[in-house]
């Protein structure tokens, strides 16, 4: 599936990836409007961790490297922290427009394999759309076991002091992995998230 | 003039009656001033105190007159007399706010004021009232030469403003650069597409206007004269040649773009696809002329791909191209850009730069171009190889830190620079003998003044221009460079300088009318006369003037030219056998204030320190210090001059002579970067003094006993604090030995 | 009829034994003392928090946080939604300026609710319980309530990102905003005044997915705090909160310090303030005590 979707757009945009980042990654029309100051790559908390700078990011758009720019870390690592948003001064929306380079390279397929906070990503996402509202317990757990049962159980044993340290402090509740707490209507909810996706995927032409 | 009739005037105001014995100060006047009337008044600036001087003038015939109240440079309206000769003993800002408020102070701030009086009460009687220049003519017709952008605003302001105008220029038509434009960048809201250049439009209008006179083909074969009487001989191209007078110039002579050809690594010349801004201008004129898109040179083809290199041949470290930014360029790329965005947004266009720059509202007007599609991609282009239709243009890419090509390039515009055209670089190129002269074909005005034939030029050969301070003024009064002969600039930028350079033209043929000065001594009514009998032909004044006023007759003797004269007084410091004066500022002037000084003997432990200041930055700075309350040393006498360039090494010798103990000259900065108000003066003076060591050791005298300073007027805390670190070096090298002789 | 009325988002995280369950207690005991009603919107649902864009493009977020407004503007109209969760308010807010700009935006987003039987009007609006405080009651009110002042507790005013990036509380300054401060002055503590490590990012999501990372960030937090003389930490975010209490014994393990300083919630500050029980400002909630709140709170005090 994502390596069909990748033709397609392979097959769509040719060679303009800044016209496909444009139409299809949330926010992207304003990748062009950036003037290469670097005061994000500046103000970025992870910035010693990232392979890309958000300027560069841009600067590789224009410049078509598409490849490189879908599978890099860097969009990955956004702590969603606004400092770069905050202090850009054309006033680029870019933590949006590094989460909208994520979805695109994950729906693409291209995003790197076994990125934490990619996998950590897809199960937020499934763990509160499945009842409408986020489980802590059951978010962690399923992260510590996306490495199979065996690394899940170390990992447990791993945070099994702060787990203590939450269930003492009436934090964390074991009875929130049978089900827990989430929406009545949760019929009504998944119903109007997948409408959501329906349109936005008809829009930018993923679907026709 | 009628006989001599001397008055002093004491103020008790502000707080000098408190700090001082005025009544000593009056007898100092009257016993060693020998002044003829000595008034003391409470309060001197009001309107009876006013009144009192006004009527010891007009019923007493008072001719000469010392107030010895606040600096110079306040109450100027109260202590208005322009038919007397005035001094001004400052003992406000220069002895009360400046000396601590103690007991044990008391008496050397009384010392001060008391030599401060005797100071001014030398002074007047040496001065006359100036009677204004005998050569003022009015002449208000202006004559502009170069008919652009630049020159066509300053022909239409002037006239607005009721000045007659004649316009010069070279070629057969109005226009200039911005008549080869298809579009000119935006100058208003909302700064998002390229405008009409407006150009038809200033052409019928200053064919329409009756106060301007075109003439076209036509340049300039001599000029001589001044503000108010220049005479200039208009040649055409047939040959003739008329000559006509005006009151003051503005030279609006513009730019021609830096030769592309010098950039055989950019592919200019290699293909017709290749082209400077100018080029695509051309271009883009044919095509909208045929109503059809840009095509590619070389075949006619389409263009789907454009590429504009940034700095071509400019802010080149390499010393092979122009050294500087031409500032309207990135716009310019931009806007060109935009000629085919517009058109079709289908075609590429990207801007490869190294910085962006767009003054003004440019950035508006970049982002506009980002938002229509223009990339803009920071590299520094290496090579741009053509071959066939295509062309490849090579950069560094420096976000990505790594080498990149566009290939298939249709069309590259290379961003070169303007250069001015500013005529002859007169450092380099000699006057001819007086009696020998003759026209330069590269000139633009022909001057036949004796320092040489066109503006002098300031930095990469862009005509002077004081821009520190003022930019308007030139080294040449009543010539007024305007546009890009001055500067790098842009359409917008041009019709502003334009304007202001057309309003300095007109203040300064009227200025000449009254016989006045112009900036920075606007309205001096003094002037420069020689005492021919005296002069040994040194050609000092002539060569050192900043300004070129003075000419040379075919004697070799100097021919001061009075309203060309800016009133620094250069000359006079320049001049080795003391001729050349001021009615109200001269060798005698100042000698006689450092002479009137009473210098204790060397058992005193009071030393006496001259200090000569300029009174554009260094004295406004000791007064404000003053204000500020700011002490320094008791043991200072500083004495105004116009300009440390006007400073005669006299004086410096008179001084040591007298006994005093050192002399600080306070000037404002010189070199590259200087803030002399009139240009060279400090400059000279620093140069003057380098040699007055020599003259020092034939005294026996210590070097440090003279020592020259740069003071801006910002320095208020500093120039106290250099006044006192000079005074604690002559305690410690100790009292002069030639007290007593003088 | 209470002093202000409110269509309450507590969030995921704040629920009944949830992480930032001490938050929600210390908040409901606040508000009482300051007579502000809060009513929970009927069935709200997750505002999809920062980190899960893996799932969707924007217009599915937009859709989830356009529910709880529609909910809102149903079931409580006339009232502002207040989160106190710092990125349920800015996730909130970040769609509603964007539906409110985009005419078309609304439409889809319409369309999508419309399989939930419900819509968006663009009349609720949302705020943050600190702007609530600040803008809507005030200092002057805040302190008019304090009875047991924090006197001799030194706090470093921790901010972090999302309360005030992009967005920022009443205007203040995004490299120094000092409404925390304030606040912490108002119940009688002494802020901490050149805290540096006041907005930096504590790694938010990010501290589960690269702890390594995320540590060196909460390592600098906390170390300036000590650094600083503080007391405790304060902040009004619980992400911010989580973070930088629980990964202590990592950071201890990972660094070698020997980091144990509490990081509370100003609404705790505030309930032992206005005479509280330790109960009451959810002080057991803490996995490092905080003693000096806790101390203060059982001093005998007027109520």
């Amino acid at each position: 599936m994502p390596t069909a979707l990748n033709e397609q757009a392979l097959a769509r945009y040719r060679n303009d990836f800044l016209r496909e980042v444009e139409e299809r990654v949330d926010e992207g029309g304003w990748v062009k409007m950036c003037m290469q100051c670097g005061v994000c790559a500046g103000s970025c908390p992870f910035g010693p961790h990232w392979e890309h700078s958000p300027q560069k990011i841009f600067m590789m758009i224009r410049a078509g490297k598409r490849e490189e720019v879908l599978a890099s870390d860097s969009m990955w690592m956004c702590t969603s922290c606004y400092n770069c948003v905050v202090r850009c001064p054309r006033k680029l929306p870019i933590t949006t427009i590094m989460h909208g380079l994520a979805t695109y390279a994950h729906r693409l397929g291209l995003a790197p394999k076994r990125q934490p906070t990619r996998d950590f990503s897809v199960i937020f996402w499934e763990n509160f759309t499945r009842n409408g509202r986020a489980n802590e317990i059951r978010l962690m757990l399923r992260l510590w076991f996306r490495d199979g049962f065996g690394a899940g159980i170390r990992k447990a044993l791993a945070m099994k002091e702060v787990g203590l340290g939450m269930l003492r402090a009436k934090r964390m509740s074991p009875f929130e992995i049978f089900g827990g707490h989430g929406v009545k209507d949760v019929k009504g909810f998944q119903a109007m998230i997948r409408k959501a996706q329906e349109i936005e995927d008809r829009k930018r032409g993923f679907s026709k | 003039m009628a006989e001599m009739k001397t008055a002093a005037y004491v103020c008790q105001g502000c707080g000098l009656g408190e700090r001082l014995s005025t009544q000593q100060l009056a007898q100092v006047a009257q016993k060693e001033g020998k002044m003829a009337l000595v008034r003391e008044h409470p309060f001197l600036c009001s309107a009876a105190g006013v009144q009192a001087i006004r009527d010891d003038i007009e019923k007493d015939g008072v001719t000469h007159i010392a107030i010895a109240a606040c600096s110079r440079r306040a109450k100027t309206e109260a202590f208005h007399f322009p038919a007397v000769a005035m001094s001004r003993a400052n003992l406000r800002e220069g002895v009360i706010w400046s000396q601590p408020d103690t007991e044990a102070a008391r008496e050397t701030t009384q010392e001060m004021a008391d030599d401060y009086v005797r100071m001014a009460c030398a002074e007047v009687k040496k001065m006359k009232a100036p009677a204004g220049n005998p050569e003022a003519a009015r002449n208000t017709r202006l004559l502009v030469v170069g008919g652009g952008i630049s020159g066509m605003t300053a022909a239409l302001e002037a006239s607005k403003a009721g000045y007659p105008v004649t316009l010069v220029e070279k070629t057969a038509a109005l226009g200039g650069w911005a008549a080869k434009l298809w579009k000119r960048t935006p100058a208003r809201e909302p700064f998002q597409a390229p405008a009409e250049t407006g150009v038809a439009a200033m052409i019928e209008a200053v064919r329409a206007d009756p106060n301007i006179e075109v003439r076209l083909s036509s340049t300039i074969a001599r000029t001589s004269g001044a503000p108010g009487r220049f005479s200039v001989a208009i040649a055409t191209e047939s040959g003739g040649a008329a000559t006509e007078d005006f009151g003051a110039i503005v030279q609006a002579s513009g730019f021609s773009l830096y030769d592309a050809s010098k950039l055989p690594e950019l592919g200019f010349g290699k293909s017709p696809n290749v082209v400077d801004q100018a080029g695509l201008e051309r271009l883009a004129r044919e095509a909208a002329a045929g109503n059809a898109p840009i095509r590619r040179p070389s075949d006619d083809g389409e263009v789907k791909t454009v590429v504009f290199v940034q700095c071509a041949g400019q802010r080149d470290a390499t010393g092979e191209h122009l050294p500087y930014c031409s500032g309207h360029c990135c716009a310019t790329s931009i806007k060109q850009a935009m000629y085919f965005k517009d058109a079709n947004p289908a075609v590429d266009t990207v801007v490869l730069y190294t910085d962006l720059r767009v003054p003004g509202n440019g950035e508006d007007f970049y982002r506009s171009g980002q938002s229509k599609g223009v990339v803009f991609t920071k590299g520094a282009v290496s090579a741009v190889e053509p071959a066939g239709n295509a062309c490849s243009v090579r950069f560094r890419d420096l976000i990505l830190d790594e080498d990149a090509t566009i290939e298939n390039a249709d069309l590259v515009v290379l961003a070169t620079g303007q250069v001015p055209n500013s005529g002859v670089d007169i450092e380099k190129v000699a006057q001819n003998e007086p009696g020998e002269w003759q026209p330069d074909a590269n000139s633009v005005l022909n001057l036949v003044y004796r320092q040489g034939k066109d503006l002098p030029l300031l930095r990469h050969g862009f005509s002077d221009s004081h821009f520190i301070c003022f930019p308007y003024e030139t080294r040449r009064t009543g010539i007024y460079a305007a546009g890009p002969v001055r500067r790098p600039m842009d359409i917008a930028q041009a019709v502003e300088d334009a304007t202001g350079a057309a309003l300095k033209a007109i203040q300064a043929a009227e200025n000449a009318a009254l016989g006045r000065a112009a900036h920075p001594r606007s309205g001096d009514l003094s002037f420069p006369i020689v005492r021919l009998d005296g002069c040994t032909q040194c050609k000092r004044c002539t060569v050192e003037c900043p300004f070129g006023a003075i000419d040379e007759d075919e004697k070799r003797y100097p021919v001061f030219n009075e309203s060309r004269c800016r009133r620094c007084g250069t000359c006079m410091g320049a001049c080795p056998v003391r001729v050349i004066s001021f009615e109200n500022y001269s060798v005698d002037t100042v000698g006689a204030q450092l002479k009137a000084v009473d210098v204790p003997d060397e058992f005193s432990e009071k030393p006496r320190i001259l200090v000569l200041a300029c009174e554009n930055d260094a004295y406004p700075a000791l007064d404000m210090a003053g204000m500020a309350r700011r002490t320094y040393s008791a043991f200072v006498r500083i004495i105004p001059v116009r300009c440390l360039g006007s400073v005669n090494t006299i004086w410096v010798s008179d001084a040591l002579n007298s006994g005093y103990d050192g002399v600080m000259l306070m000037g404002c900065k010189h070199g590259d970067d200087y803030q002399c108000h009139f240009v060279k003066g400090s400059e000279l003076a620093n140069y003057r003094m380098s040699k007055i060591d020599d003259t020092l050791k034939q005294m026996a005298l210590e070097t440090e006993r003279v020592a020259t300073y740069e003071v801006a007027i910002t320095d208020i805390e500093r120039a106290p604090r250099l006044i006192d670190e000079y005074a604690a070096k002559i305690a410690e090298i100790g009292m002069s030995p030639l007290k007593g002789f003088a | 009829m209470a002093n202000k009325d409110y269509a309450f988002y507590p969030g995921c995280t704040s629920h009944y034994r949830g992480s930032a369950s001490n938050y929600l207690v210390s908040v409901e005991s606040m508000c009482r003392t300051l007579d502000v009603k809060l009513t929970q919107i009927p069935d709200w649902n997750c505002c999809g928090a920062s980190v899960s864009y893996a799932g969707s493009g924007e217009l599915a977020r937009h859709v989830i946080n356009a529910r709880n407004f529609a909910l809102a503007e149903q079931h409580l109209p006339g009232r502002d939604v207040v989160a106190t969760c710092a990125a349920c308010w800015l996730n909130a807010r970040e769609s509603k300026e964007q539906l409110d700009a985009s005419a078309g935006l609304l439409a889809d987003t319409n369309e999508a609710l419309k399989e939930a039987g419900l819509r968006y009007q663009g009349i609720a609006s949302v705020r943050h319980m600190v702007e609530v405080l600040i803008e809507d009651l005030g200092y002057e009110e805040l302190g008019r309530h304090v009875v047991k002042p924090l006197e001799g507790v030194k706090f470093a005013g921790y901010v972090g990102c999302q309360t005030n990036r992009p967005f920022g509380i009443a205007g203040e300054s995004f490299e120094n905003p000092v409404y925390l401060d304030k606040l912490v002055e108002t119940v009688g503590g002494q802020a901490v005044a050149d805290y540096d490590q006041k907005v930096t990012c504590c790694g938010g999501a990010l501290a589960v997915s690269e702890p390594e990372k995320s540590q060196a960030q909460i390592k600098d937090i906390v170390e300036s705090a000590y650094d600083h003389g503080a007391d405790m930490i304060v902040t009004p975010c619980p992400l911010c909160q989580a973070n930088v209490e629980i990964y202590q014994a990592d950071v201890n393990q990972r660094y070698g310090t020997k980091f144990n300083m509490p990081v509370t919630y100003y609404s705790q500050l505030m309930t032992v303030a206005y005479g509280g029980s330790a109960e009451e400002a959810a002080l057991d909630g803490q996995i490092i005590r905080a003693t000096r709140l806790e101390e203060i709170a059982a001093t005998p005090g007027k109520r």
